[in-house]
């Protein structure tokens, strides 16, 4: 069964390669409510498109339904309605497994708390964003130690988590995101614990990155951060608007 | 997921908090130990007493003679034939009679009224195979021969203890003993009695004479067959010594040795076997609650993986198999500690230590699977956290 699981990931996979042009992300009427009395509607009726080498900020104040989005935008969340396409793949009708799969596949994570484990290497740490995935083990640490020299800490590849500066970490942590090339970059609050000339640092990758022609949204409710995207949207009560 | 991934991912798991890991394996160390330690002295002292039993009591076959008013039922040179059977390592044909018993023996003539001199010895006749028959050795001198039997001379044998009542010390100046009014030469003491310990404190003498204190006829026969013979010398023995009369005598032969190391394990076992498993069950409480305490403070970790595309799967997969690793840890040094604690016992009782080979493999297995299994619910807890609460 999960054979078959993957044989139509695959065939989703290849029909998205074909639709390279198209958009990366499609939420057509999305809602996603939680039960409760009365029910909660953290997203009401949202649409975005986000197209391939967009750099997209969503800001918005708390509780207004931001962790909710990107929690569906990172496959970790069901939409209760409505039509997300991720990469032209169907996302909302995938089994649990599937989902996993895409979600490993094509979507890297930058958390605001980095997330990097303590007790492993820096480069062990980026390497570990393969191992979920059908890539062989065969070239894995130059494949990350690549990655790291993309985001400038090929000199930290040894050093343990924790001896690295806040900015480092976060750029570890983007490393590893970057592996396997993902179609989208998905970014929590990823200066929420750096200081103003770490941020700067980090922003500056995003730059990079974008220009290379990487699909990256970011979730944040600093102005600095978002003033520096090329797109913004505002989420306030669950529902979505462009600025 | 690479098997090697996995692998990789459970062992770096482990290691992060090695401290931890090592008292997690304490009690799994401990009832694997116990386990080891009560099988293997088990084994090794019924090993022991079955050997013991060997030496003494497995081979020693004893023929009692009943008295017959007529005829004897078994005569002197009955045990010639019985020595010819096959099994059989040393007999020798005695005679005891109640005129035997309580007989007034003394060393010298003197009478001395401060001392008492006469002792109440058992006289008995035997056949000249006895010191075999009763594994002993002449502690002094020897035993005396077909010639003193067959000319009637009047010598005789004293055991270790009658020669130390007497004043017997040397024999070298032929001391005589008195008999009621007779006196006899002593020729040789017996001593070091493995069997029929009682004839330290008799006098022997040659059957020729000990018609004289109403030892005719042979009233017991002592047999000792080699390993293993007793039970078909016990079915022979009789129509070899008594050719037609042979169901009149009574044969005491000794109970089977498996019987004997089966019944020594048994009590040895079940008391410390139950210590073992109850070890075995705390221990994997202890990994249970430890690997559920590890997976509550991992819940990012957990979060980050399914992030990365770790289905619910690899995330029970892995804790599964730190949980095993440290049950199987635990077997290994706890299967070591039990086999150099049975081999320390043996040595200071100079045992021969016994184990079987199994218990090498099978122990550190038990010990992987009591992690395994400590580790189901913790496991289970982690594959079933959603993702999105684990990076909350």
């Amino acid at each position: 069964m999960e054979a078959a699981v993957e044989a139509a990931v695959e065939a989703a996979v290849e029909a998205s390669a074909e639709a390279t042009r198209g958009p990366v992300i499609e939420l057509v009427g999305v809602c996603r409510s939680f039960p409760a009395q009365p029910p909660v509607l953290a997203l009401d009726d949202v649409s975005l498109r986000v197209d391939r080498g967009d750099y997209l900020a969503i800001i918005g104040p708390s509780g207004s339904g931001k962790s909710t989005l990107l929690n569906v935008l990172g496959l970790l969340d069901r939409p209760s309605s409505g039509s997300y396409r991720l990469d032209g793949t169907e996302t909302t009708r995938l089994r649990d497994g599937a989902r996993t799969r895409l979600r490993g596949d094509r979507i890297g994570f930058v958390f605001q708390s980095f997330h990097l484990l303590s007790h492993r290497s820096v480069v062990e740490n980026v390497m570990l964003a393969e191992i979920y995935r059908r890539q062989g083990r065969k070239g894995r640490r130059e494949r990350a130690l690549t990655a790291l020299e993309r985001v400038g800490l090929g000199n930290r590849a040894g050093f343990a988590p924790n001896l690295l500066s806040g900015g480092e970490r976060q750029r570890a942590a983007i490393a590893r995101a970057l592996l396997g090339t993902p179609s989208l970059l998905l970014c929590d609050e990823p200066t929420g614990n750096l200081d103003s000339r770490n941020t700067e640092a980090v922003l500056g990758l995003f730059d990079e990155l974008r220009d290379q022609g990487l699909t990256i949204v970011v979730i944040t409710h600093e102005r600095e951060v978002s003033e520096r995207a090329g797109r913004r949207v505002r989420i306030t009560d669950g529902v979505l608007v462009e600025e | 997921m690479h098997v090697r991934d996995l692998y990789d991912e459970a062992v770096a798991g482990m290691l992060a908090r090695p401290v931890r890991s090592a008292l997690t394996t304490l009690g799994t160390v401990l009832g694997i130990t116990t386990l080891v330690v009560t099988l293997g002295v088990a084994a090794t002292a019924g090993n022991q007493i079955v050997g013991r039993f060997d030496e003494l009591v497995a081979t020693a076959v004893t023929v009692e003679v009943p008295r017959n008013a007529h005829k004897p039922l078994v005569t002197w040179d009955a045990v010639d034939r019985l020595t010819r059977l096959r099994g059989v390592e040393s007999a020798a044909a005695v005679s005891e009679s109640e005129e035997g018993t309580n007989l007034s023996v003394r060393s010298n003539d003197l009478v001395d009224p401060t001392r008492v001199t006469a002792r109440s010895l058992t006289v008995l006749a035997a056949t000249t195979g006895l010191p075999q028959a009763v594994r002993g050795r002449m502690v002094q001198g020897r035993f005396y021969d077909a010639g003193h039997v067959q000319r009637a001379d009047r010598v005789a044998v004293i055991g270790d203890e009658t020669a130390r009542m007497l004043g017997v010390t040397r024999l070298d100046r032929a001391p005589a003993i008195f008999i009621g009014k007779h006196a006899y030469t002593v020729i040789g003491i017996l001593g070091d009695l493995g069997r029929e310990k009682n004839l330290s404190s008799a006098v022997v003498v040659p059957p020729t004479v000990g018609s004289r204190f109403g030892l005719r006829d042979v009233t017991r026969v002592l047999v000792n067959t080699s390993l293993g013979a007793a039970g078909l010398i016990a079915g022979q023995a009789p129509a070899a010594l008594s050719p037609g009369n042979g169901d009149m005598l009574q044969v005491i032969s000794p109970p089977s040795p498996t019987r004997a190391r089966d019944k020594a394990q048994d009590d040895v076992n079940a008391l410390f076997l139950i210590l073992g498993l109850v070890s075995l069950v705390v221990g994997a409480v202890g990994i249970a609650n430890v690997t559920l305490v590890t997976v509550m403070e991992r819940v990012p970790e957990i979060g980050l993986r399914r992030s990365l595309g770790a289905a619910r799967r690899h995330i029970a997969a892995q804790f599964l198999l730190e949980s095993t690793l440290i049950g199987l840890v635990g077997g290994v040094i706890g299967a070591s500690l039990g086999v150099v604690v049975v081999v320390a016992i043996a040595a200071t009782k100079q045992w021969t230590p016994l184990l079987d080979a199994w218990l090498a493999v099978a122990a550190p297995v038990a010990g992987a699977v009591v992690g395994l299994l400590a580790g189901l619910y913790p496991a289970l807890r982690a594959a079933r956290m959603e993702p999105v609460d684990a990076l909350r």
